[in-house]
C-alpha cells in the first residue's frame, strides 16, 4: 500500500514529512470544524497509525518511531481525545450515575445513542446494490484488519481479562484455521461482491467519519493508559453486532450479493453472540473489578464506539437520502 | 480440555470444550468454534446457537417454553 492522497494543507505537510528521511513535527492549525469530521486531520492521523500496522511502500519502516511524527501524532491525539470525551461525556456520566454492575452500565451506555441512523434496517430493507456496496467499502477499512486494534491490549492485561481476550481473539483470528481468519472472510466477501479486497484499497474514498471510527480504535489500542477504553470499545462493538449482522445478511440476500457476503455476516451473528458475553462479562466486568479506576474509560470506549458508528452511519444515510454517493469521489472506479 | 458451561444472566450459556450440542429435537450440531453460545431464551433463529434475540425479547415476554406450561 502507498500513502493515501492528502486532503488539505495539514495532511500534505504530514505526508511530505513521512516520505522524507528525517521527519519534523507538523503543527496542527486550529480550525473551527470538529476534528471528528475533518478529512484533512483524520486522513493524516490514519496514515500515522498505519505505520504501526502494515506501513506504506513509500515510507521508511523506521519512521514508526520517528520522534517528529510521534510529536505530530500526539498533538492530533490531544484534539481527538478532547472531541471524543466531549462527545461521550454525557452518556458516560448517565451510565455511572445509574446503579448496577459494570456490565449493566456498559449496556446502558451502548443503548444511549443519540440520533441512531438505523443503518442496519436501511440495508436490510431499502438500500440499492450500489449503496450496499458502498457500505462494504466503508467497512473494509476496519474489517480487513479485524480485531487487530484490540490485540494491542493483550500485553497490557493480566489474569482473567487477558485469558478472555485471548479466547475471543483466537476465534477472530480463525481458531487455528487461516481460511477462517475474519479479515480473510471479509476479503472473500468483498471479492464475492465484485469489490477490491486489497488492504487499504479504499482509504482514499471513505470520508472523515469512517476514518474516525478506525482512528478511535487505534488511539485507544496504542495507549496503555487507555486499555480500559479499547476493551470498552470491544464490548460495545461485539454487543452491537449480532442483531445488525442478521439484518446485513438479510439485505445481502435481498440484493443477491452472493454467498460470501451473507456468509460473512451470518458467521458474525453467531460469533459475536459469544464475543459479546466474553467482552462484557469476562473482560470488562473483571477488569473494572480488578482496577476500579478504569471504569470511566471502559464506558468512554464503549460510548465512543456507538457514537462514532452513529456519525458514520448518519453520513451514509444523509448522502443516500440526497441521492448522492456516501464516498468522497464520484465513483469507485476512479480509484479502483 | 474438560467441558465447561457458563450461564450468562439474561443471555445464553457459554459452552467450552464440547464437540456437539444436541437440540430439543435430538439433532446434534457440531461446534465450530472454541466457545459456543447456546440459546436459552428459546427464540433464536439460529438455534441451538444464540443470535442475540434475547436482548429484544427477554424484557417483553417469557420464553416460549414457559408460555402455556402447567
Amino acid at each position: 500500500m502507498r500513502l493515501p492522497r492528502p486532503r488539505g494543507p495539514f495532511s500534505e505537510r504530514v505526508f511530505a514529512e513521512l516520505v522524507g528521511s528525517d521527519p519534523s513535527p507538523t503543527p496542527v492549525e486550529a480550525t473551527s470544524a470538529s476534528v471528528l469530521s475533518d478529512d484533512d486531520v483524520q486522513v493524516a492521523l490514519w496514515a500515522l497509525y498505519e505505520l504501526h500496522y502494515r506501513g506504506f511502500e513509500d515510507v521508511d519502516p523506521g519512521h514508526e518511531w520517528s520522534p517528529g511524527l510521534l510529536t505530530t501524532r500526539r498533538e492530533v491525539e490531544q484534539r481527538f481525545e478532547d472531541a471524543l470525551r466531549e462527545l461521550t461525556g454525557p452518556a458516560v456520566d448517565r451510565a455511572i450515575g445509574g446503579a448496577g454492575t459494570t456490565a449493566a452500565q456498559l449496556l446502558a451506555v451502548i443503548d444511549d445513542v443519540e440520533d441512531d441512523p438505523h443503518l442496519d434496517r436501511f440495508l436490510q430493507r431499502a438500500a440499492t446494490e450500489e449503496q450496499y456496496l458502498e457500505f462494504l467499502i466503508h467497512r473494509s477499512l476496519y474489517h480487513l484488519k479485524e480485531s487487530d486494534p484490540h490485540a494491542w491490549a493483550v500485553p497490557r492485561l493480566a489474569g482473567a481479562p487477558k485469558v478472555a481476550l485471548a479466547e475471543l481473539q483466537y476465534d477472530e483470528f480463525g481458531g487455528g484455521r487461516p481460511d477462517r481468519l475474519h479479515s480473510t472472510l471479509f476479503a472473500r466477501a468483498l471479492e464475492g461482491a465484485g469489490l477490491d479486497a486489497t488492504y487499504g484499497a479504499y482509504v482514499d474514498v471513505v470520508p472523515a467519519q469512517t476514518l474516525a471510527v478506525n482512528n478511535a480504535m487505534s488511539f485507544f489500542g496504542l495507549h496503555r493508559r487507555l486499555r480500559g477504553a479499547i476493551m470498552g470499545h470491544l464490548a460495545a462493538f461485539e454487543s452491537t453486532s449480532s442483531l445488525p449482522c442478521r439484518r446485513y445478511s438479510a439485505g445481502a440476500d435481498r440484493l443477491g450479493l452472493g454467498a460470501s457476503v451473507q456468509g460473512y455476516f451470518d458467521e458474525h451473528v453467531e460469533a459475536d453472540a459469544v464475543h459479546e458475553q466474553l467482552a462484557v462479562r469476562s473482560i470488562c466486568q473483571r477488569l473494572v473489578d480488578e482496577e476500579p479506576a478504569l471504569r470511566s474509560d471502559v464506558l468512554t470506549g464503549a460510548a465512543a464506539c456507538v457514537a462514532l458508528d452513529a456519525l458514520a452511519g448518519r453520513q451514509m444515510i444523509d448522502a443516500w437520502e440526497q441521492g448522492c454517493s456516501s464516498l468522497l469521489v464520484g465513483s469507485r472506479e476512479e480509484v479502483a | 480440555m474438560s467441558t465447561q458451561v457458563e450461564l450468562c444472566p439474561g443471555g445464553p450459556a457459554l459452552v467450552r470444550g464440547a464437540d456437539e450440542v444436541v437440540d430439543g429435537a435430538g439433532v446434534a450440531h457440531a461446534t465450530t468454534r472454541p466457545v459456543v453460545a447456546v440459546c436459552l431464551c428459546g427464540r433464536s433463529q439460529r438455534a441451538p446457537w444464540c443470535d442475540g434475540t434475547h436482548k429484544v425479547v427477554t424484557a417483553a415476554a417469557p420464553p416460549p417454553s414457559v408460555v402455556g406450561a402447567p
